[in-house]
């Protein structure tokens, strides 16, 4: 029994058609005749694995893309969007995975600056008694006086949405919007939207691979797989291995590797009084001790931004600690070729595109960042070997299954999750003995995901000393061995992940 | 035999491993924009010369002649692109790891001070050993000069474009004051320089050509940089550093170190300019060492898009343009400045060429 689709909402929403969407990139199409309606007034989730289409169709619609074929009608009538102003002038708007905010400029200064037509002189009184007026009718608020830079992750997700909505956009397509989110955040802006769509003033598209969300949030899906559409379907009258289906096929999923009860063996990283500065020059670290045993996995939980980013910058090399020492195998570390080499430390950090890639070196350059200077690749220590290069990224693009053209490829033109399994290739490819990890998962589908955790695992299996900092809790609790929390640059607690109760750990990310 | 076939990428060509189409688009994309600019800069160029009441084609047509129309002026342009192949490497070899070098000539000019002080300290040892410590001498001096603007961007943080561009200017008063100073040659009575080196102890040309020895040593150094930054593992780091810091810190490398070694490559190189300069052509240091040769290397290096190997070309074109510049000047009455708009010209259009990357479709990789 479906709801009749609704083109458009009397209180506002918009309804929204995309008609027989193809999409050619060259050769290869990423998107094949896929139908999809959003109802004015639903919350309606587009779900699919990475390279599945979500993000193309989505930018079909906006107009960034121009599709070969098919028809996109917004509202009552079919419409020609030739570009994202096309869009924004029939009230269609996104919120992208990055924020789009000025950091040193204010929240009201931002929201007046995103007008189309900002006037020359700004009259700031009369924009401060409408952005009230605004403020005071939205189910959520953030502070107008504030600059951008000081609000949390969570903040300026809900201004990039408020941003949209002072646009007056009635049909909102959100970008993987709560993966820079808590749970707990992630939870009120997505309940607080849906409270704007039940009401009839909004319609939301949210691209997602997180199926927590797609139950407890969408009132419909559409999934695609491949490129093609693969299903649709009310929430209510699907279960979660349905749309599972829908999403990776007849494929099975690969299990994670289980844990192994191996013994657990020395010390292997020892960090004693640590101390680092972040950006600003303020102490984000601070006489943090912590000490990983080979063949345990200790996972970092934590709320972002309490410091967990600057120890793992410390730990790769792009941070100087201001105090303390890091140890490993008992010898001191500083981050240096050498000493990355002889403890075989690898690093699976976030953001790998800009944290561990070189956007324009080929995906084979990028593959032997931790091997150029040894042998096969370098002869004679000095003179690179292209073609071994070459080779030895040919043989870990199908290990790792990274979707590239080539080995000569830039990595840059790879999608984001081509380019951690590249990442992921090159830091595991030799035997590890102190493997440090920052959200691996991050934006990931979850063919990929489950992948990529049994690779820690099995490096953990291996005897290797896993410190892995996680935003996804139920990433700590299926990996980690302990789970330490840190809170305002500080290890505030620790427990062994068995008896380990969300409750306790999420008071202790709070601060309590 | 199936296997091997399998195994290739699909957009490779067998005849040629790692040959792919994308990279000829990229190719194209890199040399067809540059050449547009420069096209461009030719038409507004010529609305420039026809206002100042000569015939744009006859110009063109003069500039050709003046620079590669006969023999003695293609002699006259080579000459002029030995130094110029050596301090666009000033700016080429360290815009590989994202530093903008712009001051080249302070490197040529403590180049061409120091060999040449060195050259009159030590004359009557053999010529060979002579000319040997001088450019060893003028490579260290110019290495230093480049090397202390890199040390002010890694110990202290200054930006590198301002304080190498400062450092000129305070390598040619140190030049001045040394040449009408302390190194002055009693007998250089209206134009001040250090002692002459005497004919003996000159460059000599390459046999054949009236072409001083710098051409090589500048060819040389431009298929050294190129094997340096491409084939070497040193340049597979300086690559790294260029094109993510974040990055090559996780690996290890010591950003300090590729960067101090880079910059001082990068002035030795013009350093070594400076000392070619004073010991094949002026025979001393003296104020017309300050010829601009610094500041037309950085529009060459930015027009080869900083490679080493596409220096050489446009170096040649350049060299083209400076030896024409005289010809202009006696047959069509233009003011002597007029070589320095074409340059302006041409500088200008390629900074705003660079901005075109990415946006011809056509150039773009299919995949």
């Amino acid at each position: 029994m479906n709801a009749p689709f609704l083109r458009t909402h009397a209180n506002g929403a918009l309804g929204l058609e995309a008609v027989g969407m193809t999409k050619r990139f060259g050769g290869l199409t990423a998107l094949d005749d896929v139908t999809m309606r959003v109802s004015a007034g639903s919350f309606h989730a587009l779900l699919g694995e990475n390279g599945a289409g979500k993000s193309t169709l989505v930018k079909c619609i906006m107009g960034y893309y121009h599709a070969d074929q098919g028809q996109v009608a917004v509202g009552e009538q079919e419409r020609e969007i030739a570009n994202p102003r096309d869009a924004h002038a029939l009230g269609v708007g996104m919120v992208y995975q990055h924020f789009t905010l000025v950091p040193g400029m204010t929240v009201a200064e931002n929201l007046v600056l995103s007008r189309s037509h900002v006037p020359a002189v700004v009259k700031w009184a009369d924009e401060r008694r409408a952005l009230d007026a605004f403020m005071a009718g939205m189910p959520f608020r953030v502070p107008l006086d504030v600059p951008v830079s000081a609000l949390a992750a969570g903040e300026k997700q809900k201004l990039e949405i408020l941003k949209q909505l002072y646009l007056k956009n009635r049909f909102l397509i959100l970008d993987e919007p709560t993966s820079v989110l808590t749970p707990g955040e992630a939870d009120e802006v997505l309940g607080l939207l849906r409270r704007m769509t039940r009401e009839g003033k909004l319609t939301v598209l949210t691209i997602t691979h997180k199926f927590r969300e797609v139950m407890a949030y969408a009132d419909e899906v559409t999934v695609l797989r491949r490129g093609k559409f693969a299903g649709t379907g009310r929430v209510a009258d699907l279960s979660r291995s349905d749309m599972a289906e829908m999403m990776i096929g007849a494929r099975e999923i690969p299990h994670g590797a289980s844990r192994l009860d191996n013994a657990i063996g020395e010390p292997r990283l020892q960090i004693t009084g640590l101390k680092a500065l972040n950006d600003g020059g303020l102490p984000a670290l601070e006489d943090l001790d912590l000490t990983v045993w080979a063949g345990e996995v200790v996972g970092i939980a934590g709320v972002s931004g309490n410091g967990q980013r600057e120890l793992v910058e410390v730990l790769a090399g792009q941070r100087p600690s201001a105090a303390g020492e890091v140890r490993i195998g008992g010898e001191l570390y500083g981050a240096t070729r050498a000493e990355i080499k002889r403890h075989r430390l690898c690093l699976l950090p976030e953001e790998p595109l800009r944290n561990a890639c070189v956007a324009r070196m080929s995906v084979a350059e990028n593959m032997s960042f931790r091997s150029f200077d040894d042998p096969p690749f370098a002869r004679g220590g000095w003179w690179l070997n292209g073609s071994a290069m070459r080779g030895a990224a040919r043989d870990l693009i199908s290990l790792y299954k990274v979707k590239t053209p080539g080995p000569d490829a830039p990595i840059g033109t790879l999608s984001g999750g081509n380019v951690q399994r590249a990442v992921l290739a090159r830091e595991l490819a030799h035997d590890v003995r102190v493997l440090i990890v920052a959200n691996p998962c991050f934006g990931l589908d979850f063919a990929a995901v489950s992948e990529i955790r049994s690779q820690i695992m099995q490096a953990r299996n291996r005897g290797a000393a896993v410190l892995l900092v996680s935003e996804d809790l139920d990433e700590l609790f299926e990996l980690a061995d302990r789970i330490l929390v840190m809170f305002d640059g500080h290890l505030v607690y620790e427990t062994p992940t068995p008896d380990a109760d969300l409750s306790v750990i999420g008071q202790h990310m709070a601060g309590h | 035999m199936v296997d091997q076939i399998a195994r290739l990428p699909r957009t490779a060509s067998p005849l040629f491993p790692g040959f792919s189409l994308d990279s000829v688009r990229r190719g194209a994309e890199a040399i067809l924009i540059p050449v547009g600019a420069l096209l461009a800069t030719a038409i507004v160029f010529g609305l420039f010369v026809a206002a100042a009441g000569a015939d744009p084609l006859e110009t063109y047509s003069l500039m050709y002649r003046g620079a590669f129309g006969t023999w003695f002026s293609w002699q006259n342009t080579l000459q002029r692109t030995a130094p110029l192949l050596l301090t666009a490497l000033c700016v080429a070899l360290p815009a590989k790891l994202g530093l903008v070098i712009i001051g080249g000539e302070g490197a040529l000019v403590m180049g061409g001070l120091v060999s040449a002080a060195v050259g009159a300290a030590l004359i009557g040892v053999p010529p060979w050993l002579l000319l040997g410590l001088m450019a060893m001498a003028g490579m260290a001096a110019g290495g230093a000069w480049i090397a202390l603007a890199g040390a002010l961007r890694q110990f202290r943080g200054v930006n590198e474009t301002i304080s190498s561009l400062l450092l000129a200017y305070i390598a040619i008063a140190l030049m001045n004051h040394m040449v009408e100073g302390p190194l002055r040659d009693p007998a250089s009575l209206n134009k001040p320089s250090t002692p002459p080196l005497g004919e003996a102890n000159m460059i000599g040309s390459i046999p054949g050509l009236d072409v001083h020895w710098g051409l090589v040593f500048g060819l040389i150094a431009c298929l050294a940089a190129y094997v340096l930054m491409q084939r070497t593992t040193f340049g597979f780091g300086a690559r790294m550093v260029g094109g993510n810091v974040r990055a090559a810190r996780m690996a290890g490398l010591s950003v300090t170190t590729l960067s101090m070694i880079t910059c001082f490559l990068a002035g030795a190189s013009a350093g070594l300019a400076g000392m070619v300069e004073v010991a094949a052509v002026h025979g001393s240091a003296k104020a017309s060492l300050v010829a601009g040769y610094g500041y037309t290397g950085i529009l060459i290096a930015f027009i080869a898009r900083q490679n080493p190997l596409a220096v050489i070309p446009v170096a040649l074109m350049f060299g083209g343009i400076a030896a024409s510049g005289g010809l202009l000047q006696r047959r069509l009455d233009l003011p002597d400045a007029t070589i320095l708009v074409l340059q302006g010209i041409a500088f200008v259009m390629i900074l705003a060429s660079d901005t075109l990357y990415g946006r011809f479709r056509i150039f773009q990789p299919r995949g």
